[in-house]
């Protein structure tokens, strides 16, 4: 066993000598792959760049050491640095879109690093473009990036990596932005590639899920440390950390409709991280000891930073299964519904003649992948996609088709909520004034009153009223995700139509706002959701519509359909649902990895 | 759950009012320091200066002395006094011309982006022509036939500045109809010239502010031109441009004439670029978090 990887003491300050990492330390083998995990800002890319000894601008590595096979990397001038981060380690970026020059080729940009004449190079790219599963004929190495898929685009990537055979690869987000089915596959070939060419790697991600599946190692960072390192099956299956816990407790099941614990508070900002334990204002376990900072310690096989590094028996926290709300809901009483809808754009035809209800009180997910056409549907419903045949109709009456001929009732009971919380607030406005403009819409309730309404609404969504005169800019993700949903609960609506609405968010702040959904489930508000995740779907929805290519293919009660997938496609998705090795709540056991990477 | 917040947290994000913020930043502070003291310059200088800018109190061309301290003109008068009341033309011309072809621009810009069709078809190809026309013929022509007043000059320097700003202001205000938050305002009903007001226009005060910057040096420098080329101004009144254009031929034997006045054109300009850019920055930061 040969030792690839040693980082050791590695610090990452700011300019003003803030620290962004904090003496992280690393060690990995030939052919292992070690997982990242952290929620954003835990500063887990920071550490990807920091070994290939980058830094972003007004960052700068400040000490420790990276020695990848024998090449101590932050002592290189720069000519042998570039050509260290091609040879010795290379680096995979989150988003294949962004990261592949779109005017080149996929031979020039395969090939460009590499060395030897033209005819060799071309070999070789063949050969990588076999290995990573695409074709590898003249024509493919002639097409660009825009005319692949993003699985593709990613594959690209990967081998673009591995084509000058570096001894270290890190992958930075590889599978975030891709569809399950596609994420298994790349997640696949990272696995293959750990066996066939005894890859090491590093891999980073926010999801546990696929942590679980593809590393050997594991290291949990949170506010720049590393809280918790270990073998995968002891840091995710007996988590000493809370913290590691915590994160576990936040994701939500496949197998089982439970509560979903959110983490108090939010993460330190650089600079801002209390004085004791990174953790401990946050912490349900917290005691006076922990306001001294903790050392990494070794505790039954795993480096924790705790002082209580005890397992989760110790506590009694377990996650508690919730059922279904349990309103009965007679036939007929759906408060929205689409009968035979089809869309287009231009004359492509998108939704394919979609019927679905609504019911209040109960939530309808619609699942799909992406280019399934489950946002082009939630649109076509809040009636800003024109171009729909088919008929809807709210409270029993027929809705018009779009915005512009919707009486102001309609408009105000169906209310939006979209994906990307950053967008979704008008950045100019304060998060008050915002709602302000919410109720502007609603003439009976302005006036005295409206200040009370607004004030409950942030109330109701766990937002502190005080809080109004803030920017969206000045609140954390889960927050202006939390101010939209508040922006639509003004408008006292009879149905929310929520797209994507926690996928940008971090697991924990995710579990927070999938509670917020169910609590307003149970205010008997009817709801949409659109996602493609079915973890969530199981967590919050009572039925599922199953969307591919346009066309409903599967509907029903969610326990039905996700035991007993109809479907050849809903089965497939839920094949490919990755799942951590604890998800069973009742059945503790470990599931193994289906395939063993490495030497050991 | 999010409620708790520490201490430092809550000083650091305390909400502070917009201009307060823009104070902060020392770009917007000096830019306005200065514009405030070449206002009252302008607005004093007049009744401070020692002569009649138009009366001849010396040889021409007299290097400066006790009786003039920056010598004097091709016409033997004081250039101090003239440097001092030369500004009013410009004072007000300049900063009315750059503010009306950004805001006549800007509305043009984000009704065509909003409403698109007909109107953005027939108002962007306009402008087009307009933007096609070499203002410099433009202006000779209606200088030619109206004479040179001021009304007209600034008239003409809108017509030759507000195509550019159109297109700017434009080209920003596209990208944000996809934004969630215009689409939102789409799905709840609000009227169009509602969305254009309070939803587009406040995310584009950014570049809006930067064009005003840039087209109040463009304004100073087109209405020091048409001085300079006597389409401006007419002699004998006092003004920076038309006492470059006077000076030019002394140059070697009394700079002060040409120098002066030029100083105090891009004293001006500085100004509002400093205010500008440094705005423009303030802003950026407060968006560039989310």
């Amino acid at each position: 066993m040969t030792m690839v990887l040693k980082a050791s003491g590695l610090t990452v300050e700011r300019a003003d000598g803030a620290p962004i990492i904090e003496d992280v330390s690393l060690g990995l083998d030939r052919g292992e792959v070690m997982g990242i995990v952290g929620e954003s800002g835990s500063g887990k890319s920071t550490l990807a760049l920091a070994l290939l000894a980058y830094a972003r601008r007004g960052v700068r590595i400040a000490g420790g050491s990276v020695r990848v096979a024998d090449t101590n990397m932050l002592e290189l001038d720069t000519a042998t640095l570039r050509k260290a981060r091609r040879e010795v380690v290379a680096y995979v970026a989150q988003d294949p879109g962004a990261a592949l020059n779109p005017m080149l080729t996929l031979g020039t940009l395969l090939t460009e690093g590499l060395a030897g004449s033209k005819a060799e190079k071309v070999v070789r790219a063949r050969e990588i473009l076999r290995k990573v599963g695409l074709p590898d004929d003249e024509a493919f190495l002639q097409r660009r990036p825009r005319q692949l898929s993003g699985g593709q685009q990613q594959r690209i990537a990967i081998a673009m990596a591995v084509i000058a055979k570096p001894k270290l690869i890190i992958l930075d987000e590889p599978t975030t932005g891709l569809d399950v089915s596609t994420r298994a596959k790349v997640l696949d070939l990272i696995r293959q590639l750990c066996i066939s060419d005894d890859l090491t790697a590093i891999y980073v991600s926010h999801d546990l899920a696929v942590i679980a599946n593809v590393a050997d190692h594991v290291t949990v960072m949170y506010g720049g440390q590393v809280v918790e390192q270990g073998t995968m099956q002891e840091v995710l299956a007996t988590p000493r950390h809370p913290y590691t816990r915590a994160l576990l407790n936040a994701v939500p099941s496949l197998q089982a409709r439970q509560t979903l614990r959110p983490i108090r508070g939010r993460v330190p900002a650089v600079g801002e991280a209390p004085n004791g334990c990174i953790f401990s204002d946050r912490c349900d376990h917290a005691i006076e000891a922990c306001n001294t900072r903790p050392a990494l310690r070794l505790v039954g096989g795993t480096q924790v930073r705790c002082v209580r590094p005890e397992l989760a028996e110790a506590f009694e926290v377990r996650p508690q299964a919730v059922g279904h709300s349990d309103r009965q809901v007679a036939n007929n009483s759906a408060v929205l519904q689409a009968d035979g809808v089809n869309a287009f754009y231009g004359h492509r035809q998108i939704l394919f003649d979609v019927s679905l209800q609504v019911e209040p009180g109960r939530c309808l997910a619609v699942v799909g992948e992406s280019g399934s056409g489950k946002s082009t549907l939630s649109r076509c419903l809040i009636g800003l996609h024109g171009n729909l045949t088919g008929a809807l109709s709210l409270d029993g009456k027929p809705l018009p088709l779009t915005v512009d001929q919707r009486d102001r009732n309609a408009r105000q009971r169906l209310q939006y909520i979209f994906q990307n919380p950053n967008a979704s607030l008008n950045p100019r406005r304060t998060i008050g004034q915002s709602l302000a403009a919410a109720l502007a819409n609603r003439p009976e309730a302005c006036g005295n009153r409206s200040g009370a309404i607004i004030a409950e609404a942030f109330e109701r969504v766990g937002i502190s009223p005080h809080l109004a005169m803030r920017y969206p800019a000045e609140l954390s993700g889960g927050q202006r995700q939390r101010v939209a949903i508040a922006r639509a609960l003004v408008a006292n609506p009879a149905v929310l139509l929520c797209d994507e609405v926690t996928s940008s968010l971090d697991v924990s702040v995710q579990a927070s706002v999938i509670e917020l959904l169910r609590s307003l489930l149970a205010d008997g508000l009817g709801m949409l959701f659109v996602t493609h995740d079915l973890a969530v779907v199981r967590n919050i929805a009572d039925t599922v519509a199953v969307l591919s290519a346009g066309r409903v293919i599967e509907q029903g009660d969610v326990y039905k359909v996700l035991s007993a997938p109809s479907h050849p496609y809903t089965q497939s998705l839920l094949a490919n649902t990755l799942q951590l090795p604890t998800e069973a709540i009742d059945v503790p056991t470990i599931a193994r990895r289906q395939s063993a990477a490495g030497s050991r | 759950m999010e409620m708790t917040l520490t201490t430092h947290q809550w000083v650091r994000s305390r909400p502070v009012s917009g201009w307060w913020r823009l104070w902060a930043s020392t770009q917007v502070r000096w830019g306005v320091i200065l514009l405030v003291a070449m206002t009252v310059l302008v607005v004093i200088g007049p009744f401070v200066a020692p002569y009649d800018p138009a009366a001849p109190v010396g040889k021409p061309y007299a290097e400066p002395s006790a009786v003039a301290w920056l010598g004097t003109d091709n016409l033997g008068r004081d250039v101090l006094s003239r440097v001092l009341s030369g500004g009013v033309y410009l004072a007000w011309m300049a900063p009315v011309s750059a503010l009306l072809s950004v805001v006549i621009g800007a509305a043009v810009a984000l009704v065509t982006a909003y409403y698109r069709g007909w109107t953005d078809l027939v108002l962007m190809r306009s402008l087009d022509v307009l933007l096609a026309f070499p203002g410099i013929l433009l202006t000779l022509l209606c200088v030619s036939v109206f004479g040179p007043q001021p009304i007209l000059l600034v008239g003409l320097v809108v017509l030759t500045l507000m195509p550019g700003v159109a297109r700017v202001i434009r080209g920003a205000a596209i990208p944000l109809l996809d934004r969630e938050y215009v689409l939102w305002a789409k799905a709840v009903g609000t009227p169009g010239p509602v969305i254009i007001l309070r939803e587009l226009l406040p995310n584009v005060s950014s570049p809006l502010l930067v064009e005003l910057g840039l087209r109040l040096s463009w304004s100073v420098g087109i209405l020091s031109s048409m001085s300079f080329i006597g389409y401006g101004i007419q002699p004998p009144a006092a003004d920076w441009g038309l006492m470059v254009s006077e000076n030019g031929t002394g140059l070697g034997t009394q700079p002060y004439a040409v120098l002066a006045p030029i100083l105090m054109i891009i004293l001006y300009t500085i100004g509002g670029g400093l205010i500008a850019e440094g705005a423009a920055r303030v802003m950026a930061r407060t968006e560039g978090k989310a």
